[in-house]
Formats: C-alpha cells, structure tokens, sequence
C-alpha cells in the first residue's frame, strides 16, 4: 500500500500517541471531557467530509447523529441487544439513513442543499417528539444498569468506568481517522476534493459526480452516526436533544473553527469550542451567544479555520 | 359529532395564520428575491417585532390602543435599524455570498435571541388587544381583533404590491431583482438597494409579531415556527416569486390551521417541512413557479 501524505501521517500518530497517553496525566473529570471531545470529534470528522473536503454544507447532520443514538439505544432499551451489537446496529442505521437522504439531497446544490439538509433533519427531529411515547421525546430514554457494561473476548468492560469509557473512545476515534486518513489523502479523496473546488470540470473528465457525492454523503453520516452510537451507549442516554438544530451547528463549528478540509481540523476544533464551552456554562445559556458571535466572526475574517489557515500560510500539505 | 363548528373555527384560525404567515413570508421573499440569500434570523425579527409590541404597551400608559398603534410604527422601524446594522456590519462584508450569508445569519439568531432571554426574560408576556369585541357564532365565539389581523395583512400586502409596481423605489428593486449588473450599469447603487431591501423585509416580519402579538403571547423563542413556516411558504410559491409566496401563503396557513386542529401541531409541522424538502429535490421551481431563467 503507498502511504501519500507521510508528514501528515506522521503527525496523525503523534496525535495517537498523545491521546493515548493523556490518560496517565490527566484528572479523572478531564477524563470525562476529553472522552466527549474525542466522540464530538469524530461527529465533526464525519461531517467535514462532506463539508470540508467535498464542499457541500449540511445543515442536517444531527439527523445522522440521532439516528446512530437512537437505532444503536432503541435497539438496547427494549430488546436488551448487548452494546457492541447495538453500536453495530447503530451505524448500520446511519448509514442506511445517509444513502437514503443523500440519494434526495443530492439532487439539490448550494442554498437549496442547505435548506433541503435542515428541513429533513428538522423532520427527524420532530418525529421523535411526536412518537414519544416509543422515543421518549425531550425526556428521552435512560439505559438500564443491564446494558451499561458488555463481555468482549472474556474481559468485562464497564460503561461508568472513566478509563473504559476514555479507551474505548479513543480506539474509534483511533480507528475512524486512520480510516480517513486514507480515504482523504488517497485517489477517492482527490476526487472529493475535485468536485470541492469544480464539480463541471471534473464532471467533463468522464467521473460520475453524484456518486462521487453520495459516496462522500454517506461516508460523512455513517461516521457521524457512529460517533452518535458511541455517545448515546456510552453514557446511557437517549434523548431529542440529540436531533436538534444545534446539534448540527455544533459539527459545523467544531469544522469551522478547526478548519474545513483539513484532516486533524475537527478534532482542534472540537477541543477549543468544548473547553470554552465548559468554562462558560456557568454563565448559564451564554454559550449560545458564544457559538453566534463565532458564527459570524469566522465567516468575516476567518473561512478557513485555525488548520486551513497554517496550511495556506505555511504547511501545505496539512490536508 | 358535528364536524361543522371545527371546520369553521379551523378556516378561521387557518385565515389569521395565512394571513400573518403571508405577511411574514414576503420579508423573507423579497430578501430572497432581490438579493438571492437566505435569512435564517427572520424569524427572530418577527419574534422582536412580538417583543417591541409588548414593550410599548407597558410603557405607554392609556388605552392599549395607543400602545398597540405606537408598537405598529415604533416596532418596525426598531427591527429595520437592527437589520440595516446587521446588513452594513456582516452581510456586505461577505459579499452577500449565499453559503457565509446563511452561517452568518445562523449566528445573528443565535445573538438575537440569547440577548432577547437576557433583557425581556425566559416567559412569554400577553399584550392587550387594542379592542375586545367577540363575534357570537352559534358554537364559539370569536374574537373580532383577529378578523382585524385579516384585513390589515390585506390592506399592508396590497400596498406593499402597489409600492413594488408603482413606485420609483419599487421598480429600482425589481431592476435589481431582474439584473443585478445591467442595473449596476444604469447607475442604480446596488448596495443601497440590498440594505432598503434587508431592512423592510425584516420590517414586514416585525409588523407580522405586532399584528400577532394580542392573540399569541410574547415570547424569546417565537420566531421558530414564523421561520419554518415562511421557509416552507417562500419554496412552494416558487423563490422570489411575490404571487407565488401570497398563493402558498394561504395555502400553507389554512392546511397547516386545518391539519393543527384536526391531528396535532407536531404533525402539521413533519408534514410542512417534508413538503419543502420534496419541493426543493423534485420542483426547484416551486409549485407556482415558473422554471428559472
């Protein structure tokens, strides 16, 4: 296999190694902030696939998310699947869910895409409102103590455990951007990238660019779903709050902030905005104040984001 | 069971709704229509228009119809000043591009209503009608301020048209509409014409929460549904496509009334935002539209 992109693949282990090893320093509630950067982070993976590396902006990836939560927690909640089932099942659900909506949406571009994506997720959204009684809607659903620790290879592993939670979190990170890394940097990539910067032009070059799309389309929510899987399992809850809007504008400015198109982007992203988040919450709903301004002040003056920007001014092959 | 008193108070309640919705709905297709982007705060400028109303009437002392005529102007012209600010500061920065103008303006209701839930508080607050009067049908009664609300969506929606066909400034914004350079080119200041334009669409919303204020109640996250209703009013009448927006108003106001009183709010709004979605994948044009040039 030729590994294109050494340098970044150097420096994607060195972030492994690092991660890895944050668990021996780190206090036991860092911890537990540091397993939802890493789960956040690969919601904000898989969206940038689509928006940052194939250019087409969603606004409906919590539906994605949600249905990763619910297929994997609903699944768990009332037929007592074990969880490494359920999160199968849950990615399972995301991606049909993905391929479905992509083969619509994708018939749509730029302002229309955009609405089309928010008005499917909203429709999620208030579908498991309106279903309740099954969904759990705003209350949403707890996990029984039965489904909060699972046997793999003999080995019980504990959902309450920080250590377990913050390990098993980072095999899928671990395993969700390697798996990027080498769709991103190999051929399927570029042709992401192609439709990114001229879809006619690549279209004249014989590709078929609605595949193109829907493959990158499903990859983004099948990621995201999964890490919507990881999430709900991995702390026991399943709830609307999840199909929200803000769901969605969460990815996109974790992507934002990070830097669209850049593979390490999400996971930056998702760490400045959660510690600031984190440290803001006292003020009770300021964050969404916060999130607002950073809307508008990265779309003035900073489109590219705290990676694109290094990699435009210095590092071009941060990517 | 009859079915005859709730079919007259749904065509009711659907006609109030049609009517604010439509009201609110051409705001939001006049921005769209001449300057090709879409605001996702409209909503909130609605919802501030709500929040103006309810700030004249506990300031001005005397009859809530003072109040009520004071917030009808004061309220607008409120929303129009912050709408021309958020043009001048963001919108015209990033080059009213469609894609930034969304993420923009995403943010700008965010900030909106976080700041709203700070100054005006987390509960919804009920203005005075400017008049009580209830119309006795056999079944209910009704309250007469809401056939009010009919006839001022009408009276203001036909001399918004007549302004648009007739007046200087009208045709200057259809010219804009038509043929952003050819206008440029005739010395027409684009620029000039996206914030007039920008600042009455959010005037129109703003009047819409005025107008709908005395029969809902005030509160910080009211511009949802006007939102989500005029996304889904403006995409059926065809972007851009004044007729088209009146038509899908009524239609979208009186089937989402009928739907909400038969079935439940929730439904009604799956329903609604399915449609815009199928609309925009299959119809780009809209359903009254014609295909785009």
């Amino acid at each position: 296999m030729v590994l294109h992109n050494k340098k970044l693949a150097a420096l994607c282990l060195a972030v492994l190694v690092l991660l890895f090893a944050l668990q021996f320093v780190l206090s036991s509630y860092m911890i537990l902030a540091a397993t939802r950067i890493l789960i956040l982070a690969v919601f904000a993976m898989g969206y940038n696939m689509l928006m940052g590396y194939t250019g087409l902006l969603s606004l409906g990836h919590a539906m994605f998310f949600a249905a990763g939560v619910y297929a994997s927690g609903m699944v768990t909640y009332y037929f007592g699947v074990s969880l490494p089932l359920a999160f199968l099942i849950g990615i399972l659900g995301a991606f049909a869910a993905s391929l479905i909506i992509g083969l619509l949406v994708l018939r749509t571009q730029t302002v229309s895409f955009m609405i089309v994506t928010l008005m499917f997720a909203q429709a999620a959204y208030l579908t498991t409102l309106y279903f309740s009684r099954y969904t759990g809607g705003d209350q949403g659903l707890t996990l029984p103590t039965s489904a909060r620790s699972f046997r793999l290879f003999g080995q019980v592993l504990d959902m309450t455990s920080d250590l377990t939670r913050y390990n098993i979190a980072f095999a899928v990170f671990a395993v969700t951007l390697i798996g990027l890394y080498l769709i991103t940097q190999g051929p399927i990539g570029r042709l992401f990238v192609a439709v990114r910067e001229n879809e006619d032009r690549t279209r004249m070059l014989g590709f078929d660019t609605y595949r193109i799309k829907l493959v990158a389309f499903t990859v983004s929510g099948t990621v995201s779903g999964m890490a919507g899987a990881l999430y709900g399992l991995m702390f026991g809850f399943v709830g609307s709050s999840f199909a929200a809007f803000q769901t969605s504008i969460e990815a996109l400015l974790y992507t934002l902030i990070g830097g669209p198109g850049t593979l390490l982007g999400p996971l930056l992203g998702t760490t400045v905005m959660t510690m600031l988040i984190d440290r803001l919450s006292g003020l009770t709903t300021a964050y969404l104040v916060v999130i607002g301004v950073l809307l508008i002040v990265v779309t003035l003056w900073f489109p590219a984001g705290i990676l694109g920007t290094i990699r435009n001014r210095w590092l071009p092959w941060l990517k | 069971m009859n079915i005859a008193p709730y079919l007259l108070l749904a065509t009711l309640e659907g006609l109030v709704q049609a009517s604010v919705l439509m009201l609110t709905a051409l705001g939001l297709s006049l921005v769209f229509g001449v300057m090709r982007v879409v605001n996702v705060a409209h909503g909130e400028f609605f919802m501030l228009g709500a929040v103006g109303a309810w700030i004249c009437a506990t300031l001005i002392p005397g009859p809530p119809a003072v109040a009520f005529v004071a917030a009808l102007v004061l309220a607008p012209l409120f929303v129009g000043a912050i709408a021309w600010a958020a043009d001048w500061a963001i919108l015209k920065r990033i080059d009213y591009n469609p894609e930034a103008t969304i993420v923009a303006t995403i943010g700008l209701m965010y900030i909106i209503q976080q700041t709203t839930l700070w100054s005006f508080g987390p509960n919804a607050q009920a203005v005075d009608a400017p008049f009580y009067y209830t119309l006795r049908f056999p079944w209910f009664g009704y309250s007469t301020y809401k056939f009010f609300i009919i006839g001022a969506a009408v009276v203001l929606v036909g001399g918004l048209l007549y302004f648009l066909r007739h007046s200087k400034v009208g045709l200057v914004m259809r010219a804009t509409q038509f043929d952003r350079e050819t206008a440029q080119n005739f010395g027409i200041s684009v620029g000039r014409v996206y914030s007039i334009v920008f600042a009455v669409g959010a005037m129109l919303a703003a009047i819409g929460g005025v107008l709908v204020v005395p029969a809902q109640q005030a509160h910080y996250l009211m511009g949802h549904d006007p939102l989500l209703l005029s996304f889904v009013v403006v995409i059926v009448g065809g972007l851009g496509s004044i007729p088209g927006t009146i038509a899908a108003a009524i239609l979208i106001g009186m089937s989402d009334g009928l739907l909400s009183v038969f079935f439940s709010p929730t439904l009604a709004k799956i329903f609604s935002t399915l449609l815009v979605a199928l609309v925009l994948v299959f119809k780009p044009e809209g359903l009254f539209g014609k295909a785009g040039r």
